[in-house]
């Protein structure tokens, strides 16, 4: 037997400071409030640093700086602008082994993952937005060009209050702020308050990169603070990945204003397989579907829809490939399976497991011991689930796989769209034919076709129905942060 | 020769059938997978495990025209104990040599366990008659050859002739002798697919098959001779492949990369491969190969290296 | 010689093709911009708009799936039949507005070219809000609007017909369906367009033209969870705002009401289209 030694990366190279204040106006400040919680780390339950959750006066501080850097950032050529974004590009790529231990001790994931997929995607949103940022005219949101004259820059929006999830924390800062600040907007931004810690790191960055006061601001809370934030109306545009529960609160409250609004949410993604799919990489796309980030991922395949006639071979092979999954120490360098985030997460993971078992779908994951100390939860797969199961339905966010079955492509379908929301799916067929067949009629907004849970700062990410509105990503992306209606 | 799947060979209509009726093979996905295991960190008694099993599974080679049976001795000698200065360094599995150097090499390797394996059937091109493939495979056996790697015909692979293929796989398998039902006894076969012409991960997968249905102990990716050789995920098919048809039919086929492997983290890759997609079974130089010949080297430069705690030199280990 | 006596028209709701009464029985008294009676138009109930969100939600399908020249064809074909109609139209707008022929003329002519305009972009706004993304990886990436679904519009007050027109082309030409509250003091022009609708290949559900009281119908369209995006560009501040926080309970796409009076005679940009398109990613990989 051939038995990996542990091969943990070190975590002497993060620095991280006993408490932090708030970053505002590009200073650390203290928060006016009296509200200091801990972040831990979700794999030992270890304090790491003490943090404050901004009140509604620090939100109002960090909003003002903000609008008083709008003048100048937004005044200030693209050209620059875009100098100071491929800065902080670079010292991103500089610092990204630091960062990935960083994300890895907050967060929980594997170090493999943030190493390989968070800090090389955080740096390149940054160099892909930074190159947007003197070629607005070029994007199609202006003012349509007169005769014979190229087009006159779109105007940006003002400040972008942007509140951002736990699962991916340094990730989705890049995705909400890279854009806003290649379109001349200044930005307040919320990172979770289970996962502060590469946000916090990330505004000394911002301080290396020398970039102006005020053009980025990180206040730390939780919803309270989030709630503050895109309430404030010195706020013009309010960017949330979140839960959908918490999206459709703050379209219901930014109703009757003028705040331009994106919102990326849940989804209760279908992967769908044919019977003709590459089954060895449908294997690894299920995998990479559902396991990826311990399945804390908006865009998870959680729904396995696999026509019957290969379903038992498919999760044959399935339940062998899981077996050799490797759930641990989220720093050790071969490890697939990190921690659960938070407690509360594993709560919700737990309960909703508990009701798909009670009713009446088969539960089954592999042989996998679980440490002591810290939040875990063994990759799981349910089979004989039922679209009625709530586990079918409700977004579970954890390491959860629904099996159902299908016989047609049109049920495929139809089962795949049968959900409020509508953020991702994936196909899996050798047939060409089939594919785009398919990929034409499920309503997503991304469509992984045998592939599953690929990003790139090109491609637009973002829902159909209550997934959510706007997309993040490529020239779409801009769409975002520029005031482009054309009167 | 009988396997449960003897039927599928009874006409090249229904080989193509199956064979095609095969699941594809995505490049991007199996090329992701495999640069996946690639990241695995391989560290401390897990290496020095990974170092032994790895030089227990090379098959010293040399398959020049200039080779000699001087050179043959010399590298027989560096298979039985490859670091002269070091007796706990186990031997190599093999070596692999040109027919008409097998006397020599079984000569020089009498009374150790070390095994004589002999290309045959017009290696590396294959390009010559039946009865000349099957009287070379008869007379490396005759010489003492205990393995056979034999070449496919690609030309006809890639026409389609499949049945060509499996009728000069199943007649080199019985050259190899043995009186067996799986011809136990004779000389192991190992096919070697050359991986490199076939060029697409389906066609790897279907040669695989179509080498195990035709009674192969060994799939082997590659002559050395072309570019690509082995690689981590033609060596994955490979791997898929042998898994597979084990399910099915009970048989554990050998794999053995050949070809470009130079480094031990090379060698440790193609491990952590077989780990993680055959099983621990194929953990054993029975059932999995390196085709090599500087790699032994390096194993042995790390090997050092993980017991005295300083970098090693290439000049104190010897160059056979 | 006696004056003939005309025969009048009976003002009725247009759903899935069909010109039914409103379910309740109800109608309101509909006069000219100088106060004379011109109708009892039909006054549609809630439940006249859940029977119209569900015409639209059947004709969704088919509609979305149409090719875009085909939509482009039957919206080219709208106009023929709204030219074809001129008269009517000069006179009922003359009547709802209370401006003069010639200027109704030039209204009618615009709503004309309107539709003409938005015909042609059916099989154009792909190529412009979509793209192929290039990847740092060996993937195929495209990006293509896809219509929202059906679309809940709430028609501007004035303008009864080029307003309107400026409000269900862009939803329909990218294959969505809608359901479109008239002008609620000028409907008239609202049923007679559907009467073109209904003769001009479009097939039925894909408008559905409501008359009555906005806001006694537009919460419920805003609320109705199978109603996927709202124009609440006809909808006055109040009634825009009940509409945006119902629009929430299922994130309904929302056009806000404009913030300064719209110029329905100029060229419209593509904004209206690209509100209620939603862009899908497709990925694949390239290789052998």
């Amino acid at each position: 037997m051939f038995e990996y030694a542990p091969a943990p990366e070190s975590r002497d190279i993060v620095d991280i400071r006993p408490s932090y204040g708030l970053f505002i106006n590009g200073e650390w400040v203290e928060s006016q409030g009296d509200e200091r919680h801990k972040t831990i780390n979700p794999a030992t339950e270890e304090a790491l640093a003490e943090i404050s959750w901004a009140s509604e006066a620090d939100v109002d501080r960090a909003v003002q700086a903000a609008r008083k850097a709008f003048t100048t950032w937004s005044a200030l050529p693209g050209a620059e602008r875009a100098k100071y974004i491929f800065r902080i590009a670079r010292i991103i790529q500089e610092r990204a082994r630091e960062l990935a231990v960083l994300e890895s001790l907050d967060n929980g994931k594997p170090i493999r993952e943030s190493r390989d997929v968070d800090l090389p995607l955080v740096a390149a949103h940054f160099f892909y937005y930074a190159g947007w940022a003197d070629k607005l005219a070029y994007a199609g949101f202006g003012p349509r060009p007169a005769n014979g004259q190229s087009g006159a820059d779109p105007r940006p929006l003002g400040v972008a209050g942007q509140v951002i999830p736990w699962n991916f924390p340094l990730l989705m800062l890049a995705w909400k702020i890279a854009p806003a600040l290649a379109c001349g907007n200044t930005v307040v931004l919320k990172p979770a308050e289970t996962t502060p810690l590469t946000a916090l790191a990330f505004a000394e960055i911002c301080r290396q990169a020398d970039l102006p006061p005020g053009v980025v601001n990180i206040v730390t809370g939780a919803g309270a603070t989030g709630a503050a934030l895109v309430a404030h109306p010195g706020v013009d545009k309010v960017a949330f990945t979140g839960s959908t529960e918490v999206g459709r609160q703050i379209a219901r409250n930014l109703a009757g204003t003028r705040k331009k609004l994106t919102l990326e949410l849940g989804g209760k993604a279908a992967n769908i397989v044919f019977e003709d799919a590459a089954l060895d990489q449908a294997v690894e796309g299920i995998v990479n579907g559902i396991f990826f980030n311990q399945g804390h991922v908006c865009c998870a395949g959680s729904r396995l829809l696999v026509q019957e006639s290969i379903a038992g071979e498919l999760l044959d092979a399935l339940k062998r490939r899981l077996a050799t999954l490797r759930l641990g120490d989220p720093l050790d360098k071969n490890t697939d399976i990190g921690a659960i985030n938070s407690a509360a997460q594993l709560a919700k993971i737990r309960e909703l497991s508990a009701a798909g078992e009670s009713e009446g779908a088969e539960r089954w994951s592999p042989s996998c011991p679980l440490p002591d100390r810290g939040f875990w939860f063994p990759p799981t797969v349910f089979t004989g689930v039922a679209q009625s199961h709530r586990i079918a339905r409700e977004e579970i966010f954890g390491p959860v796989l629904s099996v159902l079955t299908f016989r047609t492509p049109a049920e495929a379908v139809e089962k795949a769209n049968n959900t409020p929301y509508g953020l991702s799916a994936g196909v899996w067929t050798e047939k060409g034919s089939l594919m785009l067949w398919t990929a034409s009629r499920l309503r997503a907004g991304v469509v992984w076709s045998n592939t599953f849970n690929r990003f790139d700062p090109a491609s637009p990410f973002g829902g159909y129905k209550e997934s959510g509105y706007g997309r993040e990503g490529g020239r779409h992306g801009l769409a975002a942060y520029l005031d482009w209606k054309l009167a | 020769m009988t396997t449960p799947l003897a039927e599928v060979a009874t006409s090249n209509a229904s080989l193509r059938a199956f064979l095609h009726g095969l699941p594809g093979v995505d490049r991007v996905g199996a090329d992701a997978r495999a640069a996946m295991l690639g990241t695995r960190s391989i560290k401390t008694t897990a290496k020095r495990q990974a170092i032994d099993l790895a030089v227990r599974m090379v098959d010293l080679t040399t398959l020049e025209g200039a080779d000699t049976p001087g050179k043959v001795r010399a590298m027989c000698a560096k298979a039985v104990r490859p670091d002269p200065a070091d007796p706990s360094v186990p031997s190599a599995a093999a070596v692999c040599v040109y027919p008409d150097l097998v006397a020599t090499a079984v000569q020089a390797l009498r009374g150790t366990d070390v095994k004589v394996a002999s290309v045959a059937t017009a290696f590396p091109s294959g390009r010559s008659s039946l009865e000349v493939k099957v009287a070379e495979t008869r007379l490396a056996v005759a010489a003492g050859a205990a393995e056979v790697d034999m070449v496919i015909d690609r030309g006809a692979f890639l026409a389609g002739d499949y049945l060509k293929v499996f009728e000069e796989i199943a007649a080199v398998k019985a050259a190899c002798g043995g009186a067996g039902e799986n011809g136990e006894g004779g000389a192991h076969l190992k096919v070697i697919l050359e991986t490199g012409e076939l060029a697409t991960y389906d066609n790897v997968r279907r040669a695989s098959w179509l080498a195990m249905i035709a009674g192969g102990d060994f799939i082997k990716t590659s002559t050395g001779k072309v570019s690509p050789a082995a690689t981590l995920p033609v060596t994955l098919i490979m791997l898929e492949a042998v898994r597979d048809f084990a399910r099915r039919t009970g048989r554990k086929i050998g794999v053995k990369p050949a070809g470009g492997i130079r480094t031990t983290k090379d060698a440790i890759k193609y491990l952590v491969l077989v780990n993680e997609t055959a099983g621990p079974d194929w953990l054993t130089p029975d059932l999995f190969r390196l085709g090599a010949s500087s790699l032994l080297n390096d194993l042995l430069m790390q090997r050092q290296k993980m017991a005295t705690g300083r970098y090693a030199g290439p000049d104190y280990f010897t160059l056979d | 010689m006696s004056e003939r006596l005309a025969v009048r028209k009976t003002y009725k709701l247009f759903v899935g093709g069909a010109f039914p009464r409103s379910e309740s029985g109800r109608s309101y008294v509909v006069t000219s911009a100088k106060g004379d009676f011109l109708a009892n138009a039909a006054r549609a109930s809630r439940k006249d708009a859940r029977d119209a969100v569900a015409a639209a939600r059947k004709a969704f399908p088919g509609w979305s799936g149409a090719t875009a020249y085909n939509r482009g064809q039957i919206l080219y074909r709208v106009a023929e039949m709204l030219e074809g109609r001129r008269a009517q139209f000069v006179a009922e707008v003359v009547q709802a507005d209370g401006v003069a022929a010639k200027k109704a003329g030039e209204l009618v002519d615009a709503a004309v070219d309107r539709l003409v305009w938005y015909a042609g972009w059916s099989d154009k706004i792909g190529a412009v809000l979509g793209s192929a993304n290039p990847v740092a990886g060996p993937y195929f990436n495209l990006s293509s609007p896809e219509p929202t679904g059906v679309v809940a519009v709430l028609a501007p007050p004035a303008a009864p017909l080029l307003g309107l027109v400026s409000v269900i082309a862009p939803v329909i030409v990218t294959g969505n369906t809608c359901v479109v509250v008239a002008s609620e003091r000028a409907p008239l022009p609202a049923i007679t367009l559907a009467e073109v609708l209904a003769t001009s290949d479009l097939p039925g559900g894909v408008v559905n033209v409501l008359t009555g009281f906005q806001a006694e119908i537009a919460p419920w369209l805003a609320g109705h969870m199978d109603v996927n995006a709202i124009d609440l560009t006809g909808a006055g501040p109040e009634l825009a705002v009940t509409c945006e926080e119902l629009a929430a309970e299922n994130l309904k796409r929302v056009l806000r009401p404009p913030t300064a009076p719209i110029d329905w005679m100029a060229e419209p940009g593509i904004e209206r289209m690209a509100a209620f398109l939603e862009t899908k990613t497709v990925w694949h990989p390239i290789g052998t």
